[in-house]
């Protein structure tokens, strides 16, 4: 019965990916390209405002799979993605006077080492100390927001960001190479994450462990595994997918950091882990229906198109995200045991 | 029998403290090769504790445990699964969402070219199902596998990591007669394959069919040892409990009355949204007890809870005395129908744990007096009725101030049993009355659920325990996936029909 209802989804979600492939191809190539609305739904300009929208929220919402498969809630994605930033700020300006190149992988390995740190916060907060995890994730977001407002310099400013690098050959694709193949590197790194952690998570030992120890982590402990080890690494790991998605704000996208820049793209991530139900290419597919939101939130107003009212069309990201989660909510199942300590006597916490 | 000189496993003279309780004193067991070995006590003597010290998962006090011939010190089961100690837990530890190879492999899995080489696993699997008679098919997913499968998944899980010693944590309490026939199979394989078990029950005709020794355990020490092929049933119960203990209910002829039960194609959904009973229809007549038997999940639950009104029908109807009380609240179908429940999860039911004694013992009469009078509380009543019923009821406790929640699982039972059997009442709901507790308090409740139906009360039992269904009922019903499959009176019923009943199998009339 579910599963008949799952392959009406997939089948449908096929042929509608079919259709706008076909689309995009036809108004990128065509006559049909003068067309304003068509050119706002499927033009190149829009999709790649999609990729470089859904980046962060990519990120952001496999650092949550990372934490929540293997048993700790973490809603302070929003606050170790804005800590990666500021982080990532701080080492750009800091080495202004380096190489482009080197300062900026400065740059994204500083935002990595201070998700991490974060991770391992909230990983100590929620299994040494015990602590409500909503609340420790909450501490986090204060504690970012409030930690970069205060140290964060007005007057500094990042020179330089990263630039597209074009595939060779791969670029040369009409409409999709222009799309997915010149792109800024943490883009395509990005995107390979999102391989590598659901081959990671289905096909190796460490995934199978992780999610036994967010499933039904006492059988876990029985078997010989360190529960709250994996969850202090994978909390920290996760963090730095957060922080790292903090660096691509300000390394990749914008290039200088603002108070706040996040901007509930951490609660956005959140959305595509559930809607995705908390599965890497499931996480991609949301995180990308919530960046083409935005997209065509831009395109209507860059294509000068009043018909719609402006708060209308703000409006539109949220309202997807909204619609999109509250409707999936009962059909998608987390972690049985996210969010609850794993306490045992022989547990070497 | 002869046995190598070296247990392949001993525990020397064991002592573990908890926090203001003695769990363990000074306990010594031997197991060897090609053995089973009976661990037999009540809840609470400290069986469990016992075997987590020998897993791992608990440090003794005091004490030492040896394995073949070594002193050894167990940090974490993964040094005693190192050692070739395996563990069939009470509570399946499989994890509901994974599949089967996924489940066995866990912690030890097979790795080719730096991923899971879940085909290895797999011809694994299929070898050790197919030495020992564990038929299991290695790509089902763990939640859709009935109770009995899961329970081989757990013993292969063991076997997978090379264990030469298997501990089976009560591992027929959750299987029907059929499958404990085919547990019991298994066992007998692997006693004859040089495995040692240790087998830990509180149900003693188990005890006698498979063990090849007994130890039984009270209060945290080893209080005698038995001889399976000379010791009785009712002096093992006696070493359980430590006195006398009279196992079978005396009950005379029931002599049943107007029906005050009546329930008619009855249909209620599970908390899942799913048909969980799909058309019971039942009787019970006052002055008759009609115990339902099945295996858990079959709808029992969800049947109670209509009947006393926790859960909405979805179609059908309750009728008690003769009224239609398909839809009435709790609160109606307690006071106006007369009926008393007592719930099989008492914790979230029964009784409010950090209320005390005197306060549970008021929950369903609490606004009426004596006990309330205007809106007051009548304290000088509450604790007299209190202090009447912790007497008659034998509720050990030290005060009627004591809260509810730090009596013993026991005298937790008996407080609600208090509390609902001392009112006046034509219909008495019992769902799992003696579940976790020990025998001599079943003993007493059993007596208490007579007596109320000699009195002429219509009496449901519901029990997933079939010699208390055996013991206590006067009409029998077999529930099955939400519907009921026969009723049968109590002289008519032999073990073995009911437990294919419960198994889903309805006999051809021949």
């Amino acid at each position: 019965m579910g599963n008949r209802l799952l392959r009406g989804t997939s089948l449908l979600a096929m042929f509608l990916a079919v259709a706008a492939v076909a689309m995009t191809l036809l108004v990128n190539t065509t006559s049909l390209g003068e067309h304003p609305w068509l050119r706002v739904f499927f033009s190149v300009s829009a999709l790649n405002f999609t990729l470089r929208a859904s980046v962060p929220l990519i990120l952001g919402a496999l650092c949550g799979i990372l934490c929540e498969r293997t048993g700790i809630v973490n809603i302070g994605i929003e606050g170790m993605m804005l800590a990666g930033a500021f982080a990532a700020f701080v080492a750009k300006t800091s080495t202004n006077d380096w190489p482009l190149l080197a300062s900026l992988l400065f740059g994204v390995g500083v935002s990595l080492a201070v998700g991490g740190a974060m991770g391992l916060l909230h990983a100590l907060f929620s299994i040494r100390y015990r602590m409500d995890q909503i609340i420790s994730g909450t501490v986090l977001i204060v504690l970012a927001a409030g930690i970069s407002a205060y140290l964060f310099d007005r007057d500094a400013v990042a020179e330089g960001k990263f630039g597209a690098i074009a595939l060779p050959g791969l670029s040369q694709i009409p409409v999709f190479g222009e799309v997915f193949f010149s792109n800024p590197p943490l883009t395509y790194l990005a995107l390979l994450l999102v391989i590598v952690v659901h081959v990671a998570l289905f096909s190796s030992r460490w995934g199978v462990r992780t999610r036994a120890c967010g499933e039904h982590p006492r059988a876990a402990d029985t078997v010989g595994i360190d529960v709250n080890r994996f969850r202090y690494v994978n909390t920290m790991l996760g963090g730095m997918l957060a922080g790292l998605a903090g660096g691509f704000l300000v390394l990749e996208a914008v290039g200088q950091f603002q108070e706040g820049m996040t901007a509930g793209r951490g609660f956005i991530s959140l959305a595509a882990m559930i809607f995705g139900n908390w599965m890497p290419f499931g996480a991609m597919a949301a995180a990308l229906l919530f960046g083409y939101t935005q997209a065509l939130q831009n395109e209507l107003l860059l294509a000068g198109i009043t018909t719609v009212p402006r708060q209308f069309v703000s409006m539109i990201p949220y309202v997807v995200t909204i619609v999109a989660v509250s409707g999936f909510v009962g059909r998608v199942r987390p972690p049985a045991a996210e969010g609850k300590v794993y306490e045992t006597e022989s547990g070497s916490e | 029998m002869s046995h190598p000189a070296v247990p392949a496993l001993e525990a020397r003279s064991i002592t573990k403290i908890f926090p203001g309780v003695v769990a363990n004193q000074e306990v010594s067991l031997q197991v060897h090769a090609g053995e089973i070995l009976a661990l037999l006590g009540e809840n609470g003597a400290g069986k469990s504790t016992l075997m987590n010290v020998l897993f791992g998962l608990y440090h003794p006090t005091q004490g030492e445990i040896w394995v073949d011939g070594r002193p050894v010190t167990l940090k974490t089961p993964r040094d005693a699964i190192a050692l070739g100690i395996g563990m069939v837990h009470q509570h399946f530890q499989l994890v509901p969402v994974m599949t089967v190879i996924d489940n066995i492999m866990l912690g030890d899995e097979p790795i080719r070219y730096g991923l899971l080489d879940r085909r290895h696993a797999e011809e694994r699997i299929r070898a050790l199902s197919h030495q020992y008679g564990l038929a299991v098919d290695p790509h089902s997913v763990i939640e859709d596998l009935p109770v009995g499968i899961r329970q081989r998944v757990e013993i292969l899980k063991a076997l997978y990591r090379n264990a030469k010693i298997l501990i089976l944590d009560e591992p027929t309490a959750v299987l029907t007669p059929q499958e404990i026939e085919g547990l019991f199979a298994v066992m007998e394989t692997l006693k004859r394959q040089g495995k040692a078990m240790i087998f830990i029950t509180h149900k003693l005709k188990e005890v006698l069919r498979i063990a090849d020794r007994i130890l039984v355990l009270r209060g945290g020490r080893v209080v005698g040892a038995a001889d399976p092929q000379t010791a009785t049933q009712s002096q093992l119960a006696a070493l359980m409990v430590g006195r006398e203990v009279i196992l079978t209910v005396e009950k005379g002829a029931a002599r049943p009355g107007a029906a005050v039960l009546e329930v008619t194609d009855l249909q209620a959904k599970n908390d899942l949204g799913e048909p969980a009973l799909r058309g019971v229809s039942l009787q019970v007549r006052a002055g008759e007890i009609v115990g339902v038997a099945g295996v858990q999940g079959n709808g029992q639950t969800e049947l109670v809870e209509v009947i006393t009104g926790l859960r909405r029908a979805s179609g059908g109807q309750v009728r008690i005395g003769g009224v239609d009380r398909t839809h009435a609240s709790p609160g109606q179908i307690t006071h106006a129908g007369h009926c008393s429940h007592v719930p099989e999860d008492r914790h979230a039911y029964g009784m409010v744990d950090s209320y005390t004694v005197a306060d549970n013992l008021i929950l369903n009469q609490y606004a009426q007096p004596p006990f309330a009078r205007a809106a007051t509380i009548q304290q000088a009543a509450i604790a007299e009725h209190a202090e009447k019923l912790v007497k008659k009821f034998d509720v050990r406790t030290p005060s009627i101030e004591t809260p509810g929640g730090s009596l013993s699982g026991g005298n937790q039972q008996k407080m609600v049993v208090a509390r609902e059997f001392s009112r006046p009442i034509q219909l008495l709901i019992a769902a799992q009355p003696t579940r976790g507790i020990d025998v001599g308090s079943i003993e007493f409740i059993h007596q208490q659920i007579v007596a109320k139906r000699d009195e002429g009360v219509a009496v449901l039992l519901v029990s997933a325990e079939l010699d208390e269904i055996l013991a206590l009922s006067d009409r029998i019903a077999v529930i099955y996936q939400g519907r009921i499959l026969d009723v049968v009176d109590r002289a008519a019923a032999t073990r073995e029909g009911l437990g294919l009943l419960m198994a889903g199998v309805k006999a051809e009339p021949t």
